[in-house]
This record gives C-alpha cells, structure tokens and sequence, in this order.
C-alpha cells in the first residue's frame, strides 16, 4: 500500500488554446484545453499541469475560463501556472477550480509570495516551479545548478537546490523541478538534479524535462520524483500514458 | 425518481466547483452556499475543506457550521466530510505544535502524519471494513489524497450494542492513517472522492443514492 507514481502530461495554454502542437487523434479540435484534458483523464493521467503563457495579462480571463470549463468536465487534481504574481491570482485560479497553483518567478522575486499562499490557502495548493540548469562558466553554486528566468535564457546565480529548499520552508506543498539543460532534448530527465534536491527537501518533486524514451521514467523516480511530467511526447502521441505506466510497473514502481 | 438535494457548505475554502460538479455528475441536486436554513433542510450535506485545520474550523463556526452538523446528525440526517473537512469532525487537530479543537464528533486527534514525504499528494490504494456500503465496488481503486495531516488511531469503540460500530478504512503513507470512516449518517473521507475519477464518482453514487 503505497501512493502510486503520478503521470502529468503539461499542457502550454495561450490565449485559450494549447500551443506547441497536439497531434492527438480523434480529438474535434485538438487545440482545445478543455477536449484534451478529457482525453488525458481517458487516457488515464493522474494529474494535469496547465502552463498559461498568455503574454497579456489583460487576457488572463480567458485563462480562468478555461480552467472552469476544465473543472466541470475532467475529475483528476489541475495545477495551473503562469502569470501567478500575488495571493489574489491563486485564490482566482483555485475558485476558477484549480487544485494546486504553481509559481515560478515571482515566488524568486518575492519569496514571501509563498509564504502568502500557504498562509491563505494551504501548502497543499501551492507548487514552486524551479527552472534550474549546471552553472555555466563564470558561476557557481554550491550544489553545481543555478535557477533561470524567462525560459531558462537568463542565469540567477541562486542555488537551484537550495531555493527549492528554501521554498519548501516558506511554503509550498510540492516542486515541479524543470530542468532547462534536458528540456526538449528528449535524452532523459536530469536524475543528478533530481536526486540532489531529493536529498534536501521532503515535499513531492515532479521532475520535468528531458522526456523522450519510455527508458527515461523509471531513472527519474529511482532518482526520487514522486511524479514525471511530460509534454511532446504524449503530445505528439509517441509515448501514451498506459505505456510510461506499463514500463514503472514492469520496474515494481506503483501505479493507478 | 427526484434527484437528491446536496448543498455543499461554503465558508471560503478552496474549491468548491469541482465537488459540486462531481456530485452533479453522479445524480445530485447541488447548491453551493453557507444558508443555515438551505443547509439544514438538504437530503445530504457536505463539509469541504483545504488548508489548515485551524483556519477550516475558524470558516466553520463563522457560518455556524458546528451547530449545523450537529443539528443534522441529531435528526439522522446525513453528512459528508471530505479532507479537513472530515479532520474537524475530530476532537481536534495539532498543526506546528498548536491544538485547535474540532467538531468532536468522533475522539482523536488530527496530527502530522510521520513519513519521509509530506504532504501526501497522490493516488493511494485503502483498506474499506467489509460491507463497506461507501466503498461498493470500488474496494481496490486508488483515490486521490493531498494532505499532511490525519487521525492514525481509531479510538471510538463499540459501547452500545445498539448502536452499529463505525466502518473505518484505513490507508497508509510512513504510517497507517484513517483514510475514511461511515458512522451512520455522518461518513467523511480523507482523500478527494470529487478529485478521484471515476472511482471517486462511483463512492459518491455510493452516497447520493444512500440519501432520503
């Protein structure tokens, strides 16, 4: 009797409609959010991530649409992130029918935003996104990772480990760890990154990153994630749910 | 047939949509509000609940929820907790060293669960007493929980042979926790049966159709 290994396929959501391309068959309209999260939930995911990349906060009504619109037709836990600046943008989201809320730059910004959030509405629904890559040359760190900015473009200098440290101390429920060196490399999830920030903090890890092979998740989890986090390849519809759990169960690894 | 009436209780905490939904989704009239009357007058009635245990009864009491369960379960008339909405049915809950009284429903203490990862978040297997009438069919399935605290011991026992003794269901994260209990008409999960899938839709059918 353990909890299971939780599968999450990301969706990037602009203006309403998933960006990135979704090859999914027999999908209406295979840009829609909404249609897509019913069809992952079919498809047997445990959980789904929504990333809002929509640039214009004025537009952001539109995000809380479709998490509403989600909310009412898909019953597995959505974490949605992007744009998340204040206490007020969670308690928005979460009565939209957001289960957990995930917050990246401006929790680096102003750690107290996680604080916050905890305070007002539980460590539970609060997940701190980490961007995190290996230190170029020039910086250093004491775990050897450096958390980034604006899509992984600009170094911090902050320890990636000891941020998510310090992030669970202030707060948050859960990292959604992202490794920015393995993203979009399909070569496998950073388990160096994961097992150091294993070591440190107690709260789940999502590891995110790198997904490519059906080989890559069981490393991950050996590794310490609690949950693997894909996109493309479940996009794209090279890897389905049932496989990636057909392979952590042939691995003795629990799960739904 | 007329669908049952369920009001969800509404005193600010976290989202209320989805249970709404997943209640719906399974046959029941749903009204999401804090109306005492509207409360109290329900075929069914559930007690949400997310975040602190502290800050849940502080929501309870200031839409006069404590009198409500009681006057409910005084009339027979059931209800439903779900997550720290089921751990304020407790004698109380000890958060960061503080106890907070709860509901008292039931003896026990809410306390952080010891395990390596916490909080639990994810899907766990439960161990439902035989008979189950909540867990029907779904005895084997995995159920969505997010927590950091629960009640590991079971304390009420069985003093009244007239009175049926509570079904309890255990689960197990770095220890064995009370995952669900059916107390006649006061039953509670500590999991998210709104969040749980089709397994969790299928133990709220489970107690729609239980209702009036």
């Amino acid at each position: 009797m353990t909890v299971s290994v939780r599968v999450i396929p990301c969706l990037d959501v602009d203006n309403g409609r998933v960006v990135k391309g979704v090859n999914f068959v027999d999908l209406r309209d295979a840009g829609d959010p909404v249609e897509l999260a019913a069809a992952y939930d079919l498809a047997g995911a445990d959980e789904l991530v929504f990333l809002d990349i929509t640039a214009s906060s004025a537009d952001r009504e539109t995000t809380y649409d479709v998490v509403r619109r989600t909310a009412e037709s898909v019953f597995i836990p959505l974490t949605v992130g992007g744009g998340v600046r204040e206490p007020d943008d969670f308690d928005r989201l979460l009565r939209a029918g957001a289960d957990k809320v995930s917050v990246n730059t401006a929790a680096l910004a102003r750690p107290a935003l996680l604080q916050e959030a905890a305070g007002r509405f539980g460590a539970q629904c609060v997940v701190l996104s980490v961007d995190a890559r290996r230190c170029p040359p020039g910086v250093q760190t004491d775990s050897g990772f450096e958390v980034t900015t604006h899509g992984g473009r600009r170094g911090t200098g902050v320890d990636a480990v000891g941020w998510a440290v310090e992030g669970a101390r202030l707060g948050a429920g859960e990292i959604l760890l992202n490794s920015m060196d393995a993203d979009g490399t399909e070569a496998g999830y950073d388990v160096e990154l994961i097992s150091r920030v294993r070591a440190e903090v107690t709260v789940p890890i999502i590891a995110s990153g790198g997904a490519g092979r059906l080989d890559d998740f069981v490393p991950a989890v050996r590794a310490g994630a609690d949950a693997v986090l894909a996109a493309s390849v479940f996009h794209f519809g090279r890897l389905t749910i049932g496989e990636v759990k057909a392979a952590l169960a042939a691995a003795d690894l629990p799960v739904r | 047939m007329t669908r049952p009436g369920v009001v969800v209780l509404d005193y600010g905490s976290g989202n209320l949509r989805s249970a709404q939904r997943a209640l719906e989704r399974v046959g029941a009239d749903v009204v999401v509000t804090s109306d005492v009357d509207a409360a109290l007058s329900a075929d069914g009635l559930v007690v949400p609940g997310v975040g602190a245990f502290a800050a849940c009864m502080e929501g309870i009491r200031s839409v006069r929820g404590d009198s409500l369960v009681d006057r409910r379960l005084a009339g027979g008339r059931p209800v439903l907790g779900i997550c720290v909405g089921m751990q304020i049915l407790f004698e109380s809950g000890v958060e960061h060293g503080l106890a907070t009284e709860g509901l008292g429903e039931w003896p026990g203490v809410v306390q952080e669960l010891r395990a390596d990862v916490l909080p639990h978040i994810g899907w766990n297997t439960v161990r439902p007493p035989e008979g189950s009438a909540l867990f029907a069919g779904v005895e084997d399935e995995r159920f969505y929980f997010v927590h950091s605290y629960a009640v590991t011991s079971w304390q009420l026992a069985a003093t009244d042979p007239h009175i049926p003794v509570p079904g309890v269901t255990w689960s197990h994260h770095g220890q064995d926790f009370v995952a669900a209990v059916e107390n006649g008409p006061l039953c509670a999960t500590q999991f998210h049966p709104e969040k749980s899938g089709d397994a969790g839709a299928a133990l709220l059918r489970n107690w729609v159709s239980s209702l009036g």
